[in-house]
């Protein structure tokens, strides 16, 4: 019963979200306040009903009630409690009513908190957001109804793939696509502005707080699923440059640049036609991340059994959605009028080069990414792109982009002072070289590009660092009063220091763990002594037992360390019981200088065992880097600028560098 | 500089940018890119010994074989033909006769091809679409036995 109240009020969403995408669209466009006004109950009314579905599924897998399809197809009654809420998700057509539910999350709190946006801005806006949530909701009924039921119902489960269960891999969907559909209302807000034929910056002060909140929820997602890949996939790795990954990472880089042209739109009014543009593609890769993920037509290591009817009904969404916006684009561009001027050097103009690198490397992935699919279908060649071609695309790219970081944020605003920023940045610059030259001598070994690499996250932190001492104006008055001057500060201003120090940390993690990681595989039979970057690690013996539903071989290894108690990992191989499937877990010692990495391998056929050793050096800082990205957003975020709402009419330009 | 002027000048940095880009993107795709074989495309063009590739294909049944000091050999299969494969280290935790996989490696002088890489899926229902595709033109029916050999995964122990 509850589970039939779940899908009718599904069908129910699908038929308010249809009455909302056209009635405040046609009455912004006949100035009709009756017909706008059904905009804000019809979005909230969505949350609800779409709310109530979710809570039925949800209800159907914590019961473990295998009459529905899904559940039976992707739990089992002797499943955690964690994993049977979190297997909600864990499976197609629970993801996408997930994605659906976060859609119409978006679009309710811009019906609750958008009263002071212009009336037929919030009209246009949520028709945008319901015409998106119209197609995913017809996806969900005709080709991924996750509340069919089978007759009669099964006893037990099938249960949800083992390397699922995980409380990492719990949060990361809920994460991404937080981020991805998030990048739907700056799409829609694109939409509202071409359709009204006006941007300015009130428009971009609406657009970037869901945008920035959009980019944290991905770049938490990202970093988690990298974080689960690489306890659980047992490679050693953290990132693979697979499509899979790729379809997240592209709206990321995409989601980057926008947040950095909206700045300069809300403060200079300049780059309108651009970041409108932008806001069309983020949102739009967005979906062909969907895409890519939900047809499964290419080949990836996170490629999960796939139904190719549905990706064609996701690519004539994508397409339908990308080409209408970009169409609308081509007709309505021209009328947006050019704002500010501003010279070449000048924090505007570093925040162009942002742009161009990061939207130049978005397209070097997206190339790396469709090129098989590409080549396929001309040549019926079949072909791989792996990471090399990334490392020689996507890294020189990066690398100006991180150089020149630091300058652009002592630019002034419409004409900048490169001398003057230069000697502002020459103690970041002597901190820089002395790390390089240290490096350079520690690590002689290693490739000799990873002491300057190392160096350019070094730079990008002491950056940082300079600008928010130089705000503070360290040196005139004494300590108190600098500290007075930090405190006070913009949130803006915080939150930007401490994402850049975290893109300046996460840099110095994939330099670390990239060129110095340590590796080896060797046999290993109860008491023998492997050793790894100055680890003696043994095999003390091999233990079997069970856990609450799978049996697992665990491996227990000790390794002594000087003047503590000796270290113990387990690394396991397990069984599970539905499905019947292997997983390996690692044994991990974390560490910020780096983490020592034990993977149980297969018995040999003497009776020892495979055992992989890694050293991973500095492995934590790129997950940690992500991380004050987020904290950084938050910040950011919290500003009362941005909290107490834009006024309705721009302000003059400022003169002072604010953000 | 006047704002035509300024404009050009973001326009020429952009295109920079770009080109270099472009030139990149050609040179790497040149360089890395690998193809994908199965068995019987290698018996209808044979690669040169040396050359990097992907293949794909089926695990054969009871080809799977532990030699000494981690070696591991076994036969890719399409059904159709077959290719013996040595591999040193730890295999992925979905490697299992009959299933479907993806090594990476070069061929040897003597028709063995030594892979350094061997690909897992998270699913084992998961069949590489290259490995389904070209099994599906060879006219190779893809029956559940195929993707689940023998139904039941052997016990780890």
């Amino acid at each position: 019963m509850i589970v039939e109240i779940g899908h009718f009020a599904l069908i129910l969403a699908l038929l308010v979200s249809m009455g909302q995408m056209v009635l405040p669209a046609v009455g912004a466009a006949s100035r009709d306040d009756r017909l706008m006004a059904v905009a804000q109950p019809a979005a909230l009314a969505s949350l609800v009903l779409v709310s109530i579905s979710f809570a039925a599924l949800t209800y159907a897998y914590v019961g473990s009630d295998f009459s529905v399809a899904n559940v039976w197809a992707n739990s089992h009654s002797a499943k955690p409690m964690l994993y049977k809420v979190s297997g909600v998700w864990g499976n197609h057509e629970g993801s996408m009513l997930l994605w659906v539910l976060i859609l119409v999350a978006f679009g309710a709190s811009v019906a609750v908190s958008g009263g002071h946006l212009p009336k037929t801005l919030q009209a246009n806006v949520l028709a945008t957001q319901a015409s998106i949530s119209v197609a995913f909701l017809l996806f969900i009924l005709l080709t991924s109804n996750p509340f069919e039921r089978i007759v009669p119902a099964p006893m037990e489960g099938k249960g949800l793939n083992p390397i699922l269960q995980d409380p990492a891999l719990a949060l990361h969907p809920p994460f991404l696509y937080a981020g991805y559909v998030g990048f739907s209302m700056a799409f829609s807000f694109a939409i509202a502005a071409l359709l009204e034929g006006r941007t300015d910056a009130a428009w971009a002060r609406w657009v970037r707080p869901w945008t920035l909140a959009a980019w944290m929820c991905l770049t938490l997602g990202i970093a988690m699923g990298s974080w689960w890949a690489y306890y659980e996939l047992g490679w050693g790795g953290w990132w693979f440059w697979d499509p899979v990954e790729n379809a997240s990472f592209m709206p990321w880089l995409a989601g980057t640049a926008l947040l950095h042209s909206a700045l300069v739109m809300e403060k200079r009014e300049a780059l309108k036609v651009w970041t409108v543009l932008l806001a069309i593609l983020t949102f739009s890769l967005s979906l062909m991340g969907t895409f890519l993920v939900r047809s499964g037509v290419l080949s990836s290591v996170h490629a999960f059994a796939v139904d190719p009817q549905r990706g064609v009904f996701i690519l004539a969404i994508m397409v339908l959605f990308t080409g209408g916006a970009l169409a609308l684009f081509a007709a309505r561009a021209g009328s947006l009028r050019q704002g500010g001027m501003f010279a070449p050097i000048s924090r505007e103009g570093a925040l162009v080069l942002n742009n161009v690198l990061l939207a130049t490397a978005t397209g070097t992935v997206l190339i790396g990414t469709l090129y098989p699919l590409v080549l396929e279908s001309i040549t019926g060649a079949k072909i791989s792109v792996g990471p090399p071609y990334f490392n020689m695309t996507f890294v020189p790219l990066m690398i100006p982009l991180l150089i020149a970081l630091p300058f652009g944020s002592f630019l002034g605003w419409k004409r900048g002072d490169l001398v003057a920023a230069r000697q502002r940045l020459m103690a970041a610059a002597v901190v820089t070289l002395g790390t390089a030259l240290v490096a350079g001598a520690l690590f002689w070994r290693g490739p000799w590009l990873a002491p300057l690499a190392l160096a350019v996250g070094v730079w990008v932190i002491a950056g940082a660092v300079s600008e928010v001492l130089f705000r503070a104006r360290l040196g005139q008055g004494d300590r108190a009063e600098v500290f007075r001057r930090l405190t006070n500060l913009p949130r803006s201003a915080w939150g930007s220091f401490i994402a850049h120090t975290g893109v300046g940390v996460m840099v110095i993690g994939i330099v670390g763990t990239t060129a110095w990681q340590s590796e080896k595989i060797v046999p290993m039979k109860a008491g023998d002594t492997a050793e790894i970057a100055g680890y003696r690690v043994t095999l003390k013996g091999i233990e079997t037992r069970r856990g609450p539903n799978f049996g697992e071989e665990a491996g227990v290894f000790e390794v002594p360390r000087e003047g503590r108690t000796p270290l113990l990992l387990e690394a396991t191989k397990r069984l599970y019981d539905a499905p019947r499937q292997p997983t390996t877990e690692a044994g991990i010692h974390a560490a910020l200088s780096g983490d020592l990495y034990i993977i149980l391998g297969d018995a040999q056929t003497d009776g020892s065992f495979a055992v992989r050793l890694y050293f991973n050096p500095l492995v934590r800082f790129i997950w940690l880097g992500a991380v004050l990205m987020f904290i950084g957003g938050a910040f950011s975020l919290s500003d009362r600028r941005l909290r107490v709402g834009a006024p309705r009419k721009a302000r003059p330009p400022m003169a002072v560098p604010a953000e | 500089m006047t704002r035509k002027q300024r404009r050009l000048a973001f326009i020429a940095s952009g295109l920079v940018v770009l080109g270099a880009a472009v030139g990149l993107v050609l040179v790497a795709l040149n360089d890395t890119i690998t193809f994908f074989k199965t068995p019987s495309d290698l018996a209808e063009k044979p690669l040169a010994a040396g050359q990097r590739f992907r293949l794909g294909g089926l695990v054969a049944d009871g080809s799977v074989k532990r030699g000494e000091n981690l070696e591991v050999r076994f036969v890719v299969t399409d059904t159709l033909k077959t290719v013996p494969v040595v591999y040193k280290g730890i295999l992925p935790d979905l490697f299992r006769e009959g299933q479907g996989v993806v090594a990476e490696g070069r061929l040897e002088g003597d028709g063995l091809f030594r892979a350094d890489s061997v690909l897992a899926k998270h699913d084992e229902n998961y069949m590489p679409p290259e490995v389904a595709k070209s099994l599906k033109e060879r006219g190779v029916k893809l029956g559940p036995g195929a993707t689940h050999p023998g139904g039941e995964a052997k016990s780890i122990k």
